[in-house]
């Protein structure tokens, strides 16, 4: 069950005539309907060997002794790798902290040392995925454990023992961020509230396929091919090149389908290493498919987060000065995107909200689980989560209405472009109007009240509003460590026309089912006056086709912006370069008499003058002689889009991090069984702005699977562990993700508010189901009347809740 | 051991281990690579399909057990030019987006309508039950098969 509402603003006649903007059904569904996609596992090569890792059974331990003989005398055997040949043959990986984080030592495998359950140790390759794995139960390996470190808060405690000796104790990262004149807000206010302690928990989005590769080695030019489903493969050249001793041009990724990735398939870099030395080494392909539990245990869980003594300012009508708190972040065992998650959140530092006085003091220390990296709202989710629970929080204990605090201190939609007290610009949007909407959508909640209470039920309603901050600044990083030299983004996109008029484009971008395909084969249509069925938009990802840059790839809420942006610029190249072509052999035409129309191009005055694009890419590609010397033309353009970026200021913590924000304000109507504490969500409105939408169906999907993503992390899915850190959760029986059943009635509306900053008035979008998280728990709030302060509230917590209650 | 199995109308005869799993044996041996895995644990329904007429999870299933039956997978459903009905319903409601669940879930599909050619909101959520999808939240999959039934 869903409906859908839709704000936009008046469209002209010109637009109205635009592929974009209109919902054209995608061009990547007919290959994946009919089982024809290529995804990392379909891919397969004569004589290729299978990989398994074995992996650690201990949160932490001294590895004392490794033995793989009787593993390699296994007949299937093709070979193993250890970590004692990884650490001679390649270098720890690049660390992005400064210190003492970046004294920490990653290899691909473990060397001397595991840090968590489920670390790879050694890998074994054979003749089947079967006779991989039984081999590795050959592998003898010896273990000196050591007490695990499982929370957090604990871990820089005298007598914890210290995960990273290099780093000399288990703090990674630490940097105290401060805007504004917090005594003046904190003398200023009515009142202090004080939260002692609140909790974002650890989770991810648990994309159905699994991380893989198949990787080949050209002994003869010495270069890897990846076949990858690696979501950031520049992001995994620069930390591999290095590792591995070897030029970028030495790794080649490629891709076609990817299954979902969310953030979680950006850091594979350590098994593709480890799959890299095995192809040169056993001189064969080298297949690694991660098993679920695999990835359970090992891959890319979302950072978990404490705000510790957090005092907010506020005055007694509900307006908000200004808040200071203690972040504490746990990056699991190793730093392999980290400590990144300790400014991004810093993109929507004051939320949608008017704060100016804020201080956030960020901790982040190494913990024995799974190694944190980004997840689908990747670290802003955790914050936003955190200022919309102070926002119901102050609600509560000023007995005020939520919706009234909210649009008393969300920036107005007159105050945009809005320059935070941090520096980064909200470039557009009417925040309080999307809150209007949702209500709306949900109406009167009387009557289902009414009806609840008689049955002995509870009702609770709850807003959630975020921020989908949109294609990175990278010279953020440098807030991190400012010994690092990233600054900017870039996205590339190649446009040509071939001989018989084919429209070819090529992206940069490593989709996982946004329909890149698609929206950009609408921008292409658009400027050169042709149906999208006209525009060959090449499938996936191969760093072969010149059409990539350093931060290529598919992640962050950017392809609408970056990747679309691209695609612009090297149409209009294209279209300015086919004006060039055709004026000089219509005979020296200027460009101003000339027109694009029917696939081709034509005299205006003369419509009979026409020459097909087939023409153009014929004449060029293959009948060129006697073209003007300096015409200047090749019909294959290149475009790199670099958004308007400066490097922030360092000492101060300022700067624009992030070039767009979208925005979502949802809300959840839950229905609690008092006696239990099993609820259900009854009613769910969700309200998205990103800007122009190329494809609003394709907009819409997005915005649902983010809500049910956030519905799954709200109620069910978490990633627990036992205080010897062992995982609890480490398949899809015991982490609940969302099935049919469990999802509520949807209704779904949208705002287009363009953005003044990017080319096309779009913003990037796809990660703001983390309010869903935020509505839940405020919903949770109003239905108990306790004060909800962690993230995850399943039915047993619900109930104890309930007997908080006064 | 030897197995004779006929897959979407062709039969194959191989050699396969007795421990092979049905889903492992289809994609790795048969080459039909349309049937995906999602979890190993019979939880996500990425590896459905039909065999001898029932709906089955394929890694719960050994290929050996497949032996002299009739298996139908997503290659099955549609030739090169055209879609079924229910295709065209996922693509025209946008049910699909990485597409790595889409060849379970439309294996779900068929043989729901098939036993329930007009199923109810509530028949088609139970129907697909045992099928996740990380990037849709099913909605737009409900609406698919509700087109498809009409």
């Amino acid at each position: 069950m869903s409906s859908t509402t839709t704000v936009t603003p008046e469209k002209t006649a010109e637009e109205q005539a635009t592929w974009s903007g209109q919902s054209v059904p995608r061009k990547e569904d007919r290959r994946l309907l009919q089982g024809q996609g290529v995804f990392v596992d379909d891919v397969k090569r004569h004589g290729m060997g299978f990989v398994h890792f074995v992996r650690s059974p201990y949160a932490h331990a001294h590895i004392a002794a490794i033995d793989v003989s009787k593993a390699e005398a296994h007949p299937a055997v093709y070979g193993t790798l250890t970590g004692e040949e990884v650490a001679a043959l390649t270098d720890p990986f690049f660390q992005i902290a400064s210190v003492p984080g970046a004294n920490v030592k990653d290899y691909a495998l473990a060397v001397g040392k595991v840090r968590y359950v489920g670390e790879p140790i050694v890998a074994v390759v054979a003749e089947t995925r079967e006779a991989a794995r039984d081999a590795s139960e050959l592998v003898e390996v010896e273990y000196e454990p050591l007490d695990a470190v499982t929370d957090a808060r604990h871990a820089q405690d005298d007598g914890v023992p210290t995960i990273h000796e290099d780093a000399g104790g288990n703090l990674m990262w630490h940097g105290v961020y401060e805007w504004g004149d917090l005594d003046a807000a904190f003398n200023e206010a009515d009142r202090v509230l004080t939260i002692d302690e609140l909790h974002f928990h650890r989770f991810n989005s648990t994309p159905l396929e699994c991380d893989g590769a198949l990787v080949e080695y050209n002994r003869g030019t010495g270069q890897w091919t990846l076949y990858t489903n690696n979501q950031f493969p520049g992001f995994a050249a620069i930390m591999m090149g290095p590792a591995m001793r070897c030029g970028l041009d030495k790794l080649r990724f490629v891709t076609q389908d990817i299954g979902g990735g969310f953030g979680n398939k950006i850091t594979s870099h350590p098994q593709l290493v480890a799959c890299c030395l095995l192809a040169r080494k056993l001189r064969r392909p080298i297949q690694w498919t991660e098993w679920r539990t695999d990835f359970h245990l090992s891959m890319s869980h979302g950072n978990e987060r404490w705000f510790r003594e957090t005092e907010v300012a506020v005055k007694n009508d509900g307006t908000l000065l200004g808040f200071r708190t203690k972040a504490l972040d746990d990056a699991g065992a190793y730093l392999r995107y980290e400590p990144l998650g300790g400014v991004i959140w810093a993109q929507v530092t004051p939320g949608m909200y008017r704060w100016q006085n804020i201080r956030v003091d960020f901790t982040q220390v190494a913990t024995n689980k799974a190694p944190v990296s980004p997840n689908r709202g990747y670290s802003r989710m955790q914050h936003l989560w955190f200022t919309e629970r102070v926002i119901d929080i102050v609600a509560h204990e000023l007995d005020l209405d939520p919706v009234e605090v909210r649009k008393r201190n969300y920036i107005k939609a007159e105050e945009m472009p809005y320059t935070t007290p941090n520096g980064c610009v909200y470039d557009s949007g009417d925040y309080a109007q999307m809150l209007d909407i949702a209500l709306a959508l949900i109406g009167d909640v009387g009557p289902r009240r009414a009806d609840a209470e008689a049955r002995g039920k509870l009702i609770g309603v709850g807003i959630g509003s975020t921020l989908d901050s949109g294609t990175n600044n990278f010279g953020q990083s440098r807030l991190i460590n400012p010994e690092l030299q990233f600054s900017g983004n870039n996205e590339v996109a190649t446009v040509k026309l071939d001989i018989f008029g084919e429209i070819v484009v090529t992206l940069g971008t490593t989709p996982q089912g946004q329909g890149h395909e698609t929206t950009a084969a609408q921008v292409v249509a658009d400027i050169l006056k042709c149906s999208v069925d006209d525009v060959h938009v090449r499938a996936g990802h191969d760093s072969y086709w010149n059409s990539h840059a350093g931060f290529s790839g598919t992640y962050a809420s950017q392809f609408a912006v970056t990747g679309l942006s691209a695609v612009k610029g090297a149409t209009e190249m294209l279209r300015d370069e086919i004006f060039k072509l055709a004026g000089a052999v219509f005979g020296g035409v200027p460009p101003e008499a000339l027109e694009l129309a029917d696939g081709g191009i034509r005299i205006k005055d003369n419509p009979e003058a026409f020459l097909p694009f087939m023409a153009c890419g014929a004449i060029i590609n293959a009948n060129n002689a006697g073209l003007p010397e300096d015409l200047g033309v090749t019909l294959n353009c290149r475009y790199v889009y670099r958004p308007p970026f400066q490097v922030p200021d360092v000492e101060k913590k300022y700067g624009n991090l992030t070039l767009t924000y979208a925005a979502q304000v949802h809300v959840a109507v839950i229905e609690v069984d008092p006696e239990t504490g099993y609820y259900d969500i009854v009613d769910y409105a969700a309200v998205d702005d990103c800007g122009k939408r190329i494809n609003p169906q394709i907009v819409e999907g997005q915005v649902m699977g983010a809500t049910a993503q956030a519905l799954g992390a709200a109620v069910h899915e978490v990633f627990e562990y036992d205080e010897d850190g062992n995982l609890l959760t480490p398949n899809f029986y015991d982490y609940h993700v969302p099935h049919a059943l469990d999802m509520p009635p949807l209704k779904t509306g949208f705002v287009e508010s363009p953005s003044p900053f990017t080319p096309l008035g779009t913003k990037g979008m796809g990660e703001g189901g983390g309010a869903g998280i935020h509505a839940v728990c405020a919903a949770v709030q109003d239905a108990t009347g306790a004060i909800v302060t962690d993230s995850h509230n399943p039915y047993q917590r619900v109930w104890h809740l309930l007997q908080e209650r006064p | 051991m030897n197995i004779s199995v006929t897959i979407n109308g062709t039969t194959c005869e191989r050699d396969v281990e007795p421990r092979k799993l049905l889903i492992h044996f289809v994609r790795d041996d048969l080459d039909l690579t349309g049937s995906h895995i999602g979890c190993d644990t019979g939880n996500c329904g990425a590896c459905s399909m039909i065999v001898n007429g029932q709906l089955v999870k394929s890694c719960m299933m050994l290929a050996v057990q497949a032996d002299e039956a009739a298996i139908e997978t997503v290659e099955g459903l549609s030739d090169d030019d055209e879609l079924t009905k229910l295709q065209q319903a996922f693509k025209d409601n946008h049910a699909l987006q990485c597409g790595y669940c889409t060849p379970g879930m439309l294996m779900s599909a068929t043989a729901l309508l098939r036993a329930n050619p007009h199923p109810t909101e509530d028949e088609i959520r139970k129907g697909l039950q045992g099928n996740i999808c990380r990037c849709t939240g099913y909605w737009n999959i409900f609406e698919a098969v509700k087109a498809a039934a009409e």
